[in-house]
């Protein structure tokens, strides 16, 4: 070896070396560990089947929540989970299913909930106010309008989907 | 980028000499593998401390599903290791490690007893090694129970019986572990994940601090 080609000196090569090293058994370590973490993040997002709700003649132009029961696949733990709708005809008769979820911090809404408002939909923990369209009263602290039910009918029956924020 | 980072932090609170304590020391010829092969015997304190740190990483990762509750103990880790991706290598490496623990330590104790390592200056910290054998041995012991499988269930029934054996304070002591004189189940299973994950590790980490320490404190022994 020439003295005059400064490559990599004995001491740079081993460092080299051991940190590879070291950092490959770190990482094939680290690596089904991490991947175990973060499985939930990368499942596939559920495809929201229909679910049978309400009878159409049932349905009026006032909104009335609808009930209805999924069984829930929770990891290891399978339950039957009630899900609400609220559930009107508007003026041309188009059929409105509302998402009760509240679009400030995730409460319940409720029709009427307030007597102050009996036209509108009311949201217990901070006040929240909807109008029967479900878009957000401007000044109550909701920033958007309540999420709207995918739907079909099918032989008087209304089948609800996945609720999908509005514009979306 | 790190090297400016470095120079900040060490510039305020002088950490060089902090890790120049730990990481850099003279490894003395005769424990050297590579200057003489046989010196391999040196390696198995050190890689029970390897397989000590997969166990304490993959353990954590394990309780991100494991629930230690009868009802859903079993369930959980079937899930874990069926149904998530790699769950059935991080629980291997759990499984399989406690074993390849138990079996450096081992090893580790056999060098150190052979080689009369033990000796003066020395048998403080034999003391606190073999603290750290039961200990680790508690930890088997332990976390044996919480797949809440029928050997996992069987085994622990057979460690109260003989924990049941000791003479005077055997009924207690097996109500002390068991959480019930008669039954084992749900205090039981609560009991031995609280001891696995937090009382036993917290004893082992204060245990292996000591034992570091006084190898640094003490040297490594001399050559045969």
């Amino acid at each position: 070896m020439s003295e005059k080609k400064q490559q990599v000196s004995r001491r740079q090569f081993l460092n080299y070396t051991l940190t590879g090293v070291g950092g490959f058994m770190a990482a094939g370590m680290l690596a089904p560990m991490v991947r175990f973490a973060i499985d939930p993040v990368l499942q596939p997002a559920s495809t929201g089947d229909y679910q049978a709700v309400a009878q159409l003649e049932d349905i009026t132009n006032e909104p009335q929540r609808f009930d209805w029961t999924i069984d829930q696949i929770d990891a290891w733990y399978e339950s039957e989970v009630t899900k609400s709708a609220w559930v009107y005809k508007d003026d041309n008769d188009e059929i409105i299913a509302l998402s009760p979820v509240c679009k400030h911090l995730g409460c319940f809404v409720s029709w009427a909930g307030s007597d102050e408002h009996p036209d509108q939909f009311y949201c217990p923990c901070h006040d929240g106010r909807y109008y029967k369209d479900g878009v957000n009263v401007p000044g109550t602290p909701p920033a958007a309008a309540l999420d709207e039910f995918e739907y079909k009918t099918e032989d008087g029956t209304l089948y609800l989907g996945k609720a999908k924020p509005r514009g979306a | 980028m790190l090297q400016k980072i470095y120079d900040w932090v060490d510039e305020r609170v002088d950490i060089t000499p902090l890790w120049r304590d730990i990481a850099d020391h003279e490894v003395p010829e005769h424990v050297n593998p590579a200057h003489n092969f046989s010196a391999f015997v040196y390696c198995f304190g050190g890689l029970t401390f390897f397989v000590t740190v997969i166990q304490i990483l993959s353990g954590m990762f394990l309780t991100m599903y494991y629930v230690p509750d009868i009802e859903n103990a079993w369930k959980s880790v079937y899930y874990l290791q069926t149904e998530v991706a790699h769950g059935q290598i991080v629980r291997g490496m759990h499984h399989w490690g406690a074993s390849v623990v138990i079996v450096m330590l081992f090893l580790h104790t056999l060098r150190v007893f052979f080689q009369g390592a033990y000796k003066k200056p020395r048998e403080l910290n034999w003391i606190v090694g073999v603290l750290i054998f039961f200990i680790m041995l508690g930890l088997g012991l332990t976390g044996y129970l919480l797949p809440w499988d029928n050997k996992a269930y069987f085994a622990t029934v057979v460690t109260l019986e003989i924990a049941e054996g000791i003479p005077i304070v055997g009924e207690m002591t097996k109500t002390l572990l068991a959480g019930n004189p008669e039954i084992v189940g749900a205090q039981t299973l609560t009991r031995f994940f609280a001891i696995h994950v937090f009382f036993l590790p917290a004893a082992l980490f204060a245990l292996m601090a000591v034992h570091f320490i006084l190898i640094r404190k003490q040297g490594i022994s001399g050559p045969m």
